[in-house]
């Protein structure tokens, strides 16, 4: 629970650095299509850090940015094509967000100040932290923004494909919705209400120790 | 008039921040001043145009006919860094008062969402040529009115006194954003 607490409120990669927002803030209208994206951050993040904690004596230190951007492109365009061909759904959903990973600063910037200087196995374990904080923190957005959006919690939906059922739930009354929070403007607002409740949150349970 | 309708609709109703969230990491980072979110504007502008150009060119005389569209992104990505280290290293030689106005800014536009973004969006062949160039031109203008209008309301609200604590920061900043991103969007509806 600690851990946890952790994760969102002191190492949380959006919510304490601002990095990562774009496809964070555009795949958070629904908590599906958010725990798509954070899922696919979460994989390009672990195995193209794992590549860069693999050959980082290898890479001369001033060619090292355009390498790893390289390596993170190439990892990003497998994930492209394999997803493209074998999970049409979640291509459907991300669209031009998929390839916008590459330039996803929580990615480069953990293969700089992480995965440049440290073993593999202490890389994985960085990106799993990294990675989970931000499935968190992408799903919290969506839940604010869907639940206040559209009245709904929608885990499954154009995946039920995949799995066979659905899992669309109806959270508030039908009616009492502000669309306005679907919107890009809705996003923004949700996000800058979520960062000050964290902010509250944290100066409390910095106060209790 | 299309040339109008491709300006509205990119400058104000699609902007690329408030409707795409494309390039949201400078937005919010270098927007302390007008100054220096102009300066970026026009940064980012200018690779974005020269890096759709190239892109363009790429992926129509190189990419679509040896059927390697796949690569798409991975030769944008490059075409993006290399444009940037030519640009450094030309200006950092040839027009150093340029160069000590723009420098700090060409490094961060390596790994910006909004270069890359609109590159994705138009040279990957949904347009004709000059529709794709006038595209590629607004909408980082489109950026630059963004971030110049959130610097001006930034730097009222470093000011003033009447912010709770807790939204000091990033919260307000946010708020602020989508705020201005309802304005923009207005003109939709």
């Amino acid at each position: 629970m600690k851990k946890i607490k952790d994760l969102i409120l002191k190492e949380n990669a959006i919510f304490n650095l601002a990095l990562g927002l774009c496809t964070s803030l555009a795949m958070s209208n629904k908590v599906e299509n958010a725990i798509i994206m954070g899922f696919l951050v979460f994989i390009i993040l672990l195995i193209s850090n794992v590549i860069i904690s693999l050959f980082r004596k290898l890479i001369p230190d001033n060619v090292k940015i355009p390498v790893y951007i390289l390596i993170i492109g190439t990892i990003v365009t497998i994930s492209e094509i394999l997803v493209q061909n074998y999970i049409p759904v979640f291509y459907k959903a991300v669209g031009i967000y998929l390839p916008l990973i590459v330039v996803n600063c929580i990615i480069l910037g953990r293969a700089l100040s992480h995965a440049s200087k440290n073993t593999v196995f202490s890389t994985i374990k960085d990106s799993f932290k990294i990675g989970i904080g931000y499935i968190i923190a992408i799903v919290m957005i969506a839940l604010v923004r869907e639940i206040l959006g559209a009245g709904t919690l929608t885990l499954m939906d154009s995946t039920s494909a995949l799995t066979g059922f659905r899992m669309v739930y109806q959270v508030l009354p039908k009616g009492f919705n502000l669309v306005f929070f679907q919107s890009p403007a809705g996003a923004f607002i949700a996000l800058g209400l979520l960062l000050a409740f964290l902010k509250t949150k944290k100066e409390e349970v910095d106060a209790n120790n | 008039m299309q040339i109008i309708n491709i300006l509205i609709q990119q400058v104000f109703a699609e902007n690329i921040v408030f409707h795409k969230f494309l390039g949201l990491c400078p937005f919010v980072g270098v927007s302390k001043n007008k100054t220096s979110s102009m300066l970026m504007g026009i940064t980012i502008t200018i690779v974005t145009i020269m890096a759709s150009i190239i892109s363009y060119l790429i992926y129509q005389f190189a990419l679509v006919p040896s059927n390697t569209e796949y690569l798409s992104t991975l030769s944008f990505i490059l075409v993006i860094a290399s444009l940037v280290q030519v640009l450094q290293i030309l200006l950092k030689s040839y027009f150093k008062k340029i160069y000590d106005m723009f420098g700090i800014y060409l490094p961060l536009i390596t790994t910006n969402c909004a270069v890359l973004g609109v590159v994705l969006m138009t040279a990957r062949g949904a347009y004709p040529f000059l529709e794709m160039l006038i595209y590629s031109t607004f909408a980082p203008l489109g950026f630059t009115f963004a971030i110049i209008i959130f610097a001006i309301v930034k730097e009222r609200i470093e000011l003033s006194k009447d912010i709770p604590d807790n939204f000091k920061g990033m919260p307000i900043s946010f708020i602020t954003a989508g705020i201005l991103a309802l304005i923009f969007a207005g003109y939709v509806i």
